[in-house]
């Protein structure tokens, strides 16, 4: 065996049998984000027009999620380094120990390509070169080239995990339209506002890795403001759909009163005094930002499922 | 001649061995139900009419 010839089996340090679970390989998918994804991919799907075989649908789904999670473990395999300062990231599998990098490495890659093919193949090619392209945006363009390089990371890569409605929508129509770029504009204005709160009380752990957030790049004051101002432009982007005439105006209430609350939540931030070290406002706002996301498609889908069953 | 170097594989490594083993044995039984449902999700009976 090439490998018995290459290590003495004496030396532990150089001959290593993996000790890793399934579990820890299902944990560098980072399966609270795919979560996101699959809720967010599956709205994109029913909400588009025209039919799609219910078994392609989840075919669809799977493999939004599976090359989602692939994009994760290649960016747990990039920032394993900064991963094991980092006392929110310091348990992920590779800092941990449990898997290498080369292993993870591996995975992702493996996962990515069938993730795109199967769904190039199997549901269409347009919907397979997205994923293929968000897959590559999370993966190198965030990952690699913007986070550890300009506090803008965040906004630009936010693109990322705002195209899996799109994808979905793809799926069934095969392209982009207005409404599926505005369901990509919703998470992509409020992923700002979301990683800026969680950066105002994880500042420290950012700072101690070099990786340039907001807060530690422009001032805590600054964020503040800029993530009122972005609250203020996903408030109004939320309403979006109904002002294109997507959903029914149950949508464009509810949507109004959950950027209505969102808008306050990010004014208590604002009005934040800089001596509260507890911060707050600023868990409660990123504490609240996930339950707007969550609600807004949650309700978009019930407006669309409503009057496809009543036959508006 | 030297006596062959084997390595002996610990409980932990063996049981982590294992159920990665199982989890890729399932894992591949998912993606050929997949795609064969698929196949007959998008051919149908077509997929017997085919020229000879």
């Amino acid at each position: 065996m090439a490998l018995v010839e290459k290590h003495s089996l004496t030396d532990g340090a150089e001959f290593r049998v993996s000790e890793a679970m399934p579990g820890d390989f299902l944990a560098l998918l980072k399966p609270r984000v795919m979560s996101l994804v699959v809720f967010t991919a599956f709205v994109g799907l029913a909400a588009a027009p025209g039919t799609i075989d219910p078994f392609i649908a989840i075919i669809a789904i799977l493999a939004i999620a599976v090359g989602a999670g692939a994009s994760g473990a290649l960016n747990m395999w990039y920032d394993a380094d900064i991963d094991a300062v980092m006392s929110r990231t310091a348990k992920r599998p590779i800092p941990a120990g449990r898997v290498t990098a080369e292993q993870a490495l591996a995975f992702g890659i493996v996962l990515s390509v069938l993730s795109v093919v199967t769904l190039g193949l199997l549901v269409n090619a347009f919907a397979g070169a997205f994923l293929a392209f968000t897959i590559f945006f999370y993966a190198v363009v965030y990952t690699m080239w913007l986070k550890r390089s300009t506090p803008q990371n965040i906004v630009i890569g936010g693109a990322a995990g705002a195209f899996p409605p799109m994808i979905g929508w793809a799926a069934v129509t095969g392209s982009v339209s207005l409404e599926s770029v505005v369901l990509f504009l919703i998470i992509f204005l409020w992923t700002p506002p979301h990683f800026w709160a969680l950066a105002l009380f994880k500042s420290q752990d950012y700072a101690s890795v070099g990786v340039p957030m907001m807060p530690n790049v422009a001032g805590e004051e600054s964020t503040k403001r800029q993530i009122f101002a972005y609250s203020l432009l996903v408030a109004a982007i939320g309403v979006a759909p109904w002002l294109i005439g997507m959903t029914s105006v149950v949508y464009g209430l509810v949507s109004v009163a959950l950027g209505a609350a969102f808008v306050w939540y990010a004014w208590k931030v604002l009005k934040m005094p800089a001596a509260d070290r507890s911060m707050g406002p600023a868990k409660a706002l990123f504490g609240y930002s996930l339950v707007y996301l969550f609600a807004i498609f949650a309700v978009l889908l019930g407006d669309v499922a409503v009057a496809r069953l009543l036959g508006l | 001649m030297d006596p062959i170097e084997t390595v002996e594989l610990t409980e932990a490594q063996k049981k982590a061995r294992k159920r990665r083993n199982v989890a890729i044995a399932l894992a591949l039984v998912a993606m050929v139900v997949i795609f064969y449902v698929a196949t007959l999700t998008k051919l149908g009976p077509q997929i017997l009419v085919r020229p000879m």
